[in-house]
């Protein structure tokens, strides 16, 4: 149930990607202190209603490339698209049906938990707020510390209200930056079956960086792999599983990881 | 691609405002020594500065014509102070708390959160002079409201010049990081030379009066001081401070817009904090 200020025409509700991105680039630094390339031309779409993983080790490009999709961080060179939006020029008009989450964007601690979420709430022009405050805090079983401020929490407990931060809008598009890391496999768990249910029932896409394959392989019906800034490899996990001819994504993981071009084994060479 | 439906996608959003008002205002509420130190440097300033007051009156004919001219001086200055620290200080509580990301991916425009960030400094210094200008009523029988209609014109554009400085801070430590965070507590003091607080512009070498000139305080100070000692309304000053201001407030805003687009561009928003 989504106020009508968060739909844009439906002329774009019909568009099959959901994000659509092209030669995405991004360096940091100057040509005299230094230029590194963190994003190296990538292009990808996401379909409607999937969920994708974005893997690669640290260092790959993940989190860089999920703040220019948010429009956080501008690229040096190409387009995203959100819903059809340049979000380069008009990110402003999709926002309200996206939102983020990620384990190092902390919520103000100060602020109790249902602070926090009505001040969110009102960001994203919700009606219904205390109603749909004390909804999440049921959902995601918040309610007994929606009065505790929100720096008291545990992991497990931070990553459910950020969590339900992220949902408060009921987006269309999901963008989760390892929404498990830190937790205990139980708490875990439990946020998997939260996103797939909230997957099955709201027709989200859902982008999801981590570094934990057992929960690409459950959550993920892509999935993007990444190194040194670039997208070295992409498919259904079943297809990864078949093309390196391997048992887990994990060592397909590892084999993408390990692997060198023939432009590093001769940099690598000529340095030895 | 289709162009988006800008209809639902209002460029200045209110409730947003409201929104960023209320996450400060939740921050405030939930620290009482918070609340009283908002209150408590302008009322042992006024406390210290009237019995300055006080005694020069004795000693010094130019004090004891301008009845308060010090207390006046000293609750007007921190106006300035506050208004500036009131939007530097609620900005530094998004670096603290690295909440940027949040607020960014959110809604949220840079000219709502700027436009919060006014609207708590102004509250904020509400809360902190108003409660001294009330105790100086009994401790030293003087009251500043005694100024008039001018006093309105006087905070308006001393609170205004601490929103542009203010501007410039949060441009500063966007730009260089919390490295400049100390910045917030100390600009204001580098003007307050040629702010001609509590002495005459005339005072000043020639070349420095000048300087003075050019900046809103001197000629609200100087506004203040003709309403003292002559009684007369200076309607040359306010506007001089008023004009100066929109100059000041319009490069400020350039400056924060340019350092907000190079946060950007350098992931500052998602990374910068404690």
């Amino acid at each position: 149930m989504k106020s009508s200020d968060n739909r844009l025409s439906d002329n774009q509700n019909a568009i099959a990607a959901a994000i659509r991105v092209e030669g995405l680039t991004k360096r940091f630094g100057t040509a005299r202190s230094g230029e590194v390339t963190a994003v190296d031309a990538i292009s990808f779409t996401v379909a409607k209603g999937s969920v994708t993983g974005l893997l690669g080790g640290n260092g790959a490009g993940k989190t860089t490339t999920i703040s220019m999709l948010l429009g956080l961080l501008l690229p040096t060179a190409g387009t995203v698209e959100v819903l059809g939006v340049d979000m380069a020029r008009h990110r402003h008009a999709v926002l309200p049906r996206m939102n983020f989450s990620s384990p190092y964007v902390e919520l103000p601690h100060r602020l109790t938990v249902r602070e926090n979420l009505v001040v969110y709430a009102h960001l994203y022009g919700l009606t219904g707020v205390k109603r749909r405050v004390e909804e999440l805090a049921e959902h995601l079983d918040l309610t007994r510390f929606l009065e505790r401020p929100s720096g008291g929490l545990s992991a497990g407990q931070k990553t459910r209200v950020a969590l339900a931060k992220a949902l408060l809008n009921r987006p269309d598009v999901l963008l989760l930056d390892e929404p498990t890391a830190s937790l205990d496999p139980d708490t875990a768990d439990w946020i998997r079956t939260y996103l797939e249910r909230y997957r099955f029932e709201s027709g989200a896409t859902i982008l999801l960086a981590s570094h934990n394959m057992l929960e690409v392989e459950r959550l993920c019906d892509h999935v993007l792999m990444m190194r040194q800034g670039r997208i070295v490899d992409q498919g259904a996990p079943a297809a990864l599983l078949a093309r390196y001819g391997r048992g887990t994504l994990e060592e397909v993981f590892l084999d993408i990881a390990r692997a060198r071009t023939d432009a590093e084994k001769e940099a690598a060479n000529a340095a030895e | 691609m289709t162009a988006p439906d800008f209809a639902h996608s209002p460029t200045f959003s209110v409730r947003r405002v409201g929104a960023m008002v209320l996450r400060y205002w939740y921050l405030l509420r939930g620290s009482w020594p918070r609340f009283l130190e908002l209150a408590y440097w302008p009322t042992m300033q006024m406390i210290l500065w009237g019995y300055i007051n006080q005694f020069m009156a004795s000693s010094s004919a130019w004090v004891a014509q301008g009845a308060g001219v010090l207390v006046s001086a000293v609750l007007l200055w921190d106006v300035l102070f506050r208004g500036q620290l009131g939007v530097s200080v609620s900005f530094l509580e998004e670096m603290w708390s690295r909440n940027l990301g949040h607020l960014f991916v959110s809604p949220l425009r840079p000219g709502e959160w700027v436009a919060a960030l006014f609207t708590m400094s102004l509250i904020r210094t509400i809360i902190g002079v108003v409660p001294a200008a009330l105790l100086a009523i009994p401790f030293f029988g003087y009251s500043v409201f005694s100024l008039g209609l001018p006093l309105a014109g006087f905070f308006a554009n001393l609170i205004v010049f601490g929103w542009s400085l203010g501007l410039v801070i949060v441009a500063l430590i966007l730009r260089y990081g919390m490295g400049a965070e100390g910045l917030a507590w100390i600009v204001v003091f580098m003007l307050a030379p040629v702010s001609a607080v509590y002495y005459p512009v005339s005072v000043l070498p020639e070349w420095l009066q000048w300087v003075a000139l050019a900046m809103p305080p001197a000629h609200v100070f100087e506004g203040m001081r003709a309403v003292l000692y002559n009684g007369v309304v200076r309607w040359d000053h306010l506007a001089w401070a008023a004009g100066l201001n929109l100059v000041y407030m319009a490069l400020c805003a350039a400056a924060f817009q340019y350092s907000f687009r190079q946060a950007r561009v350098r992931g500052a928003l998602l990374q910068t904090g404690e």
